[in-house]
């Protein structure tokens, strides 16, 4: 059987989705998209620059293979989210929206309340909402509650490939959305080790961009969190051993030699 | 005439819509997004919209973001 994630009634086989930030150039972006095999890339939002014309990122992402999942990167409270959500869909690419509202104080940890907020006003106006949300299980539920298409807490703080310090919040989220939407983990993953932990722990996919952009060498990462993700996911449906205080031989006890 | 776009005042000519001010910057080709006095202008509205002085833009567009 194949095994696929859903999202808002669209099926797709990749459950590593890939930001388009922070590469040296479109060239590599580009290049590295195709050897992550990703089907969704995130996008943000920004003014045009009219002194300086710059050539259209979309010039390298194939719209056709590629969904565009626009964010609302850069907005401090809900009202900008909503607005720069509202610029997103009227480029006519998407109606979905990785929403993001950010206070602006450094750390990068989205603000749960005005996300809520914001959340439930983009929903209401037909928005296919994908939240950036804390590790919080209690936002993670009212999110599902007013009718977003995923949850998507952070691993650890935007950009710090920092991995999943606290697998146990995922989890209780992961419980929480009990597959009524998909849990996806967005943010902090460092490495392809750290993408297999969140597709073990159940998570249904991952967002990378830091990771893959800032390797040294973006393409061969790219491919090598394919591949993270791949087996956190095979592990998973195939249901790992518990843990035990107590070791156990792996080997017969019995008709060992000199007794 | 005057108006501001992204944040920056320009000079426009008289009568000129939204479409003919996009021509002029050669943007029409980008998938791009505009807001007018803090509305949305559908694209298919931007060649009725007639620009009025004072009027304030947003043209947007996607760039690389996580």
């Amino acid at each position: 059987m194949t095994d696929l994630l859903h999202i808002a009634g669209q099926k797709f086989h990749s459950r590593l989705m890939v930001g388009t930030g922070k590469y040296a150039s479109n060239e590599l972006m580009k290049e590295s998209l195709a050897a992550s095999g990703t089907e969704i890339v995130t996008v943000a939002v920004r003014r045009v620059n009219l002194e300086q014309p710059e050539e259209s990122l979309l010039h390298y992402i194939d719209i056709h293979r590629y969904t565009l999942l626009p964010n609302t990167a850069g907005c401090h409270t809900a009202e900008e989210a909503v607005r720069t959500a509202r610029l997103a869909r009227a480029a006519g690419l998407s109606n979905w929206i990785k929403l993001e509202v950010i206070p602006n104080d450094g750390t990068l940890l989205p603000d749960p309340i005005a996300t809520v907020e914001a959340a439930h006003q983009l929903v209401s106006e037909g928005f296919i909402v994908l939240p950036y949300t804390t590790d919080d299980h209690i936002v993670a539920r009212r999110l599902i509650e007013i009718g977003c298409a995923a949850v998507m807490p952070l691993g650890s703080a935007i950009g710090t490939g920092q991995g999943l310090p606290n697998p146990e919040r995922i989890l209780r989220i992961i419980e929480e959305a009990n597959g009524r939407v998909p849990v996806i983990v967005d943010a902090g993953i460092g490495s392809p080790s750290d993408a297999s932990l969140a597709l073990e722990l159940g998570a249904d996919a991952v967002l990378v961009n830091t990771a893959i952009a800032k390797a040294q060498n973006p393409v061969q990462m790219a491919a090598a969190m394919a591949k993270g993700v791949e087996a956190g996911r095979q592990a998973y449906l195939a249901g790992r051993i518990p843990k035990s205080p107590v070791a156990s031989p792996s080997s017969p006890e019995e008709q060992k030699i000199g007794n | 005439m005057q108006i501001r776009v992204n944040g920056k005042d320009m000079s426009i000519e008289d009568n000129w819509t939204l479409l003919d001010f996009l021509n002029s910057l050669r943007l029409q080709e980008e998938r791009i997004a505009v807001e007018r006095n803090q509305e949305i202008v559908p694209r298919e509205n931007w060649s009725m919209i007639h620009l009025s002085n004072g009027d304030e833009l947003e043209i947007v567009r996607f760039v690389g973001g996580g």
